[in-house]
């Protein structure tokens, strides 16, 4: 029982890695940008639904499309700001421009909402299913958090699929030249997946916070670098490779915690991300890519 | 067109080497005359081994083209194995001079190891896969040493994992105490030091990018396939580079954990690494002289704008964003030009030598 | 493509060119000679105002100026207060001392937490400026250091002993639990010393577990502990994950008795924490802002009034030292104008003979090395308040 109940905590966990990790691969698959700002992203998500709840009372689904709106505005007008007039120069003084951000943020959230730590309610309440006679307890957090994760994977899926934007975006991914002589519009492209993964950062941030309810401007920083491992774990700019590398990760974390040292996890963590990646070197589920002479 | 560029390599390698001494006099002299704040003097040894660090890394993504999230584990390996032989050699060898050299020397050894361990299976990979496996190990550098314990006696030194088990004979002291560090450092650092690490980095670096290997590197960089197939041993090349940055990263770790009386494995986490990639890019990748400049500039930015107080970081992320899209903007660049053909007039031609060629593709 | 390089250079000589130029304007007027103000004496501490850490900082910078405006407004003895922002990183430490110096700081407030301490403390000690630190707890911190005193409660191997003590002789718990911050010296200190003394008095410890910076899930630590049985769980560390761990524990329907040490105190005031999760948490601790003190009460209503929030021990900390300083300035006679050598052998000899009552605790009493001793009160929280356990 003992091990359910881990790999439930490791499957809760991982579910938001997931979700982060989804935001970030569906940015690199398009901008082809590691958006090191989007764990900030996150922290604000939070931060927004804790003040609608707790401090404006209002119903915690409001609080939740509250954040949702805000992270997506934020998502447009950072990369209108700070990312677009990078479209054309090198990919590392973009990476170097989403640190700035990053730090923007983190800097900008503690002079708004001070450092002190704020407690954030949970959105589903704190309540817990008890199954085989109480010796294995999910919380209503575990069971949201995973339940969204798989709405949210299946229906990106399905956008990127079979929309007309999700194609759009599938075909800026694969050369944007091409697919501006098309006729399709990059530059919104390009914005309507930031809106996404800002969308989905908010939703990150709240079962984030509902799960550990702590709240200062650096909650987003570690989830965030988690995060981006296990998009690459998973094959960095695909989304179920996104969704299993989540899932796994924090599977791994809670496992290595528990059978092995609660001192050295992410020491487990990085090392089998790093045996997977030279076994694999695409990630699970990344694409190959054949060099050409 | 070869020889031309290497006039022109030569002529800014000179250029960088005379920089460094004329900065070095004139912090020495005001150093020795009084008439320097004790902020900047505070800053002095720690820009120097930003400086190393930055120019090892820069051998790495500007002249290797790869990479590298997890540069501040080679540092954090200097700085303990580094400050671990100069603390034990404490009472074999009075001068604190011979032992800040051997403590860098042992630091940049067994960074090199580290270089040599992480290397092999790291430079299989590619690109941002290869990113992320460097920051890894970076991540992993952290959690051994912090929890790391070693002691030293009579009997010699004394290691142990996890928890602290050392037995230490009477008079024995602890050296690395977990995730406290090292808490009794002897600060035997100096100025004169650390611009003697820069120079001897500037030389290896210049050397081995003018060099044979050094064509090679950049060869690989430019066109991995190309290169192979006239022969370049890519593995050995791409290894060479990487383990002499981990090296001289190392020795920079050492001299920064000699300039304090207390280190931590935290300190040596992914925000330094990344800290020292911003000066890289920042710099020009390839340009050795750009990564001093702004190791130096974003070393002192921080404390310059300590009078703004709570809005100091906040000012700071501003300037690193303004920065980075001002140097890439079409237009400022057309005004760029412009100065910088008014600056460089009696020269003529443009005295910028483009060493980074295809690095900026090659991340 | 091709000229790049060479703009970015450009465009950063000019910025290093501004920089250098900046740093002078602002440092060179200011030479490090103290004693250049007559009238007021010039205080300086450091301590992380921004990043992870930054709320001990800003506590302990809001509760020190608030003792100096008090003092300033008795007329009498002045104070310059200035508190430098470390991000809690021993470099950037040493790097707001310095900026201090050139300021012409004259006593030391030295650092609020114990990392950038040790280095400040070293730094403090070879240019002899005395420091009164307000809550770094770190033997290290003082150790062999003439100049450094500790104002923070109990030195913390004391506190894990007396936390022991505490435990065995009320009977509290027969399975004792350990969770602890291992990357951190405040709660591996504690541990330790609690573990030491459970021994010697034959306490069963059942389970211990860790957990490190950036971690926040405790379902194994918590489970680990349930399965061991642990009907005590004794946790050495701020309120911070202490406030995660009541919150998962509630979440696994895991009720042992939670037994605290001063760093828990805080957790009452966190905006949003349901103190139901808390209650019967018991812990040491030497200041509670729920105190019936007179002197108490009104600094927390000025803290309220000024900051908005309830101040924590680091607030008072820091405001007892500004009065500590107070005194011995004025029983050693100190002037402005002295310089911080002078100054420093006047405390020196001051702090280790006079006997001071604050916030944090009466007849505290300082030695040679730098320690402090006061008691420590064992409270338990009912009903969301702190009620006194003797």
């Amino acid at each position: 029982m003992t091990f359910l109940n881990y790999l439930l905590s490791g499957i809760s966990l991982g579910s938001i890695y997931a979700i982060i990790a989804l935001g970030y691969t569906m940015v690199y698959g398009i901008a082809k940008m590691l958006n090191f700002a989007h764990g900030d992203v996150i922290m604000v998500g939070a931060y927004i639904c804790f003040f609608a709840v707790s401090r404006f009372a209002l119903p915690p689904l409001v609080g939740v499309l509250a954040a949702m709106a805000v992270c997506t505005v934020l998502g447009i007008l950072v990369e209108r700001l700070a990312y677009k007039p990078l479209r054309a120069a090198p990919s590392l003084a973009v990476l170097i421009t989403a640190i700035g951000v990053s730090y923007f943020l983190q800097n900008g959230a503690q002079l708004l909402w001070t450092p002190n730590p704020k407690v954030f309610s949970s959105v589903v309440g704190t309540g817990r299913l008890a199954l085989f006679g109480g010796q294995l307890t999910v919380s209503y957090v575990t069971i949201t958090t995973i339940v969204s994760c798989i709405v949210i994977m299946v229906a990106l899926t399905l956008f990127t699929g079979n929309t007309k934007m999700g194609k759009a975006m599938r075909a800026c991914s694969e050369d944007k030249g091409a697919a501006q002589l098309m006729g399709i519009n990059v530059n919104s492209t390009i914005s309507v997946t930031f809106a996404i993964g800002s969308g989905l950062a908010a939703i990150a941030g709240v079962l984030l916070c509902s799960a550990y309810p702590n709240l200062v401007p650096t909650t987003g920083s570690m989830p965030g670098i988690k995060a981006f491992t296990a998009a690459v774990f998973g094959g960095i700019g695909s989304i179920p490779g996104a969704f299993l590398g989540g899932l796994l990760l924090g599977v791994i974390e809670i496992f290595a915690k528990a059978y092995i040292s609660t001192q050295l996890s992410d020491a487990v963590v990085f090392a089998v991300l790093i045996v997977v990646l030279l076994v694999k070197p695409t990630g699970l589920l990344g694409k190959q890519i054949r060099e050409k002479v | 067109m070869k020889k031309k560029t290497l006039n022109r390599n030569t002529r800014k390698n000179f250029a960088t080497y005379g920089l460094v001494i004329a900065a070095y006099a004139v912090l020495q002299t005001m150093t020795v005359t009084g008439s320097i704040t004790s902020s900047l003097k505070g800053m002095l040894v720690p820009i120097c081994a930003y400086v190393v660090m930055a120019v090892s890394l820069n051998l790495t993504v500007g002249v290797l083209g790869e990479l590298s999230l997890g540069h501040a584990g080679f540092m954090s390996v200097g700085a303990f194995t580094g400050v671990t032989a100069a603390m034990a050699l404490q009472n074999a060898i009075p001068s604190p001079a011979l032992r800040l050299l051997i403590g860098m020397a042992v630091g940049a050894v067994f960074a090199a190891v580290a270089g040599v361990l992480i290397g092999i299976p790291v430079l299989r990979l590619k690109g941002d896969y290869l990113a992320i496996v460097t920051l890894a190990f970076g991540e992993i550098i952290k959690s051994i040493i912090n929890n790391l314990y070693v002691g030293v006696d009579e009997n010699g030194l004394q290691l142990s994992l996890l928890t602290n088990k050392l037995a230490l004979a009477e008079g024995g002291k602890i050296i690395i105490n977990g995730p406290m560090g090292i808490t009794t450092i002897e600060k035997i650092s100096t100025f004169t030091a650390g611009f003697l690490l820069v120079m001897l980095t500037l030389f290896i670096v210049f050397n081995l990018v003018n060099s044979r290997s050094g064509r090679a590197i950049m060869a690989i960089r430019d066109n991995r396939i190309a290169a192979e197939s006239v022969g370049v041993n890519i593995v050995k090349y791409r290894l060479m580079a990487f383990v002499t940055s981990a090296a001289m990263a190392g020795a920079a770790g050492t001299l920064f954990a000699m300039n304090y009386s207390t280190i931590i494995a935290n300190k040596f986490d992914f925000n330094t690494s990344i800290l020292v990639l911003v000066f890289v890019v920042l710099g020009g990748l390839g340009n050795m002289l750009g990564s001093i400049i702004a190791a130096a500039a974003l070393t002192i930015l921080p404390e310059a704008l300590r009078q703004f107080a709570d809005y100091r970081m906040l000012i700071y992320a501003i300037v690193l964003i303004l920065v980075m899209l001002i140097t890439n903007n079409p237009v400022l660049k057309g005004y760029l030009d412009i100065i910088k053909g008014k600056l460089t007039g009696r020269a003529k031609k443009p005295a910028g030598p483009t060493p980074e060629g295809g690095a900026e593709n090659g991340k | 493509m091709k000229h790049t390089t060479m703009k970015k250079m450009i465009a950063l000589a000019l910025a290093t060119i501004m920089l250098v130029a900046l740093c002078a304007c602002g440092g060179g007027s200011s030479e490090p000679e103290a004693g250049a103000s007559a009238e007021a004496f010039k205080l300086g501490g450091t301590g992380p105002l921004t990043g992870g850490a930054a709320i001990y900082g800003n506590a302990a910078k809001n509760g020190a100026q608030i003792a100096v405006d008090e003092i300033n407004a008795m007329g009498g003895i002045q104070f310059e207060l200035k508190y430098e922002d470390d991000a809690h990183d021993a470099e950037k430490a040493v790097n707001a001392y310095n900026a201090l110096k050139d300021w012409g700081m004259q006593l030391s407030l030295g650092s609020v937490t114990s990392a950038p301490a040790n280095a400040t403390s070293a730094e403090g000690f070879a240019d002899r400026i005395f420091s009164l630190t307000p809550s770094a707890s770190a033997p290290t911190v003082i150790e062999g250091k003439d100049n450094m005193f500790q104002m923070c409660f109990l030195d913390y191997p004391t506190q894990g002993g007396a936390s022991a003590q505490y435990i065995s002789d009320m009977q509290l718990g027969e399975k004792i639990g350990i969770i602890w911050k291992n990357d951190e010296d405040y709660s591996t200190g504690l541990r330790n010393s609690f573990v030491d003394k459970a021994e010697e008095l034959g306490l069963t410890i059942v389970a211990e577990s860790t957990f490190t910076e950036d971690n926040n899930d405790f379902s194994v630590q918590l489970t680990e502990m349930q399965n061991a049985g642990a009907d005590l769980v004794f946790l050495p560390m701020y309120y911070q994950p202490a406030s995660l761990i009541f919150a998962q524990a509630n979440a696994m329907g895991y009720a042992p008795k939670w037994f605290g040490v001063d760093g828990m105190d805080g957790i009452l005031t966190m905006e949003g924490f349901d103190p139901t999760l808390a209650e019967g948490v018991m812990l040491l601790t030497p200041f509670n802002a729920d105190s019936t003190d007179e002197a108490t009460q009104a600094f927390v209503a000025k803290y309220q009034e000024l900051y908005n929030e309830i101040p924590n021990q680091f607030a008072a900390d820091a405001y007892d030292c500004i009065y500590a300083y107070k005194q011995a300035l004025e029983a050693a006679g100190a002037t402005p104008d002295m310089s911080a050598e002078e100054l420093n052998d006047l405390m020196i000899q001051q702090f280790t003979s006079m006997t001071f009552d604050g916030l944090t605790g009466t007849g505290m009493t300082w030695d040679a090395t730098g320690a402090v001793s006061k008691s420590a009160h064992g409270m338990v929280i009912q009903d969301g308040a702190y009620v006194g356990l003797d």
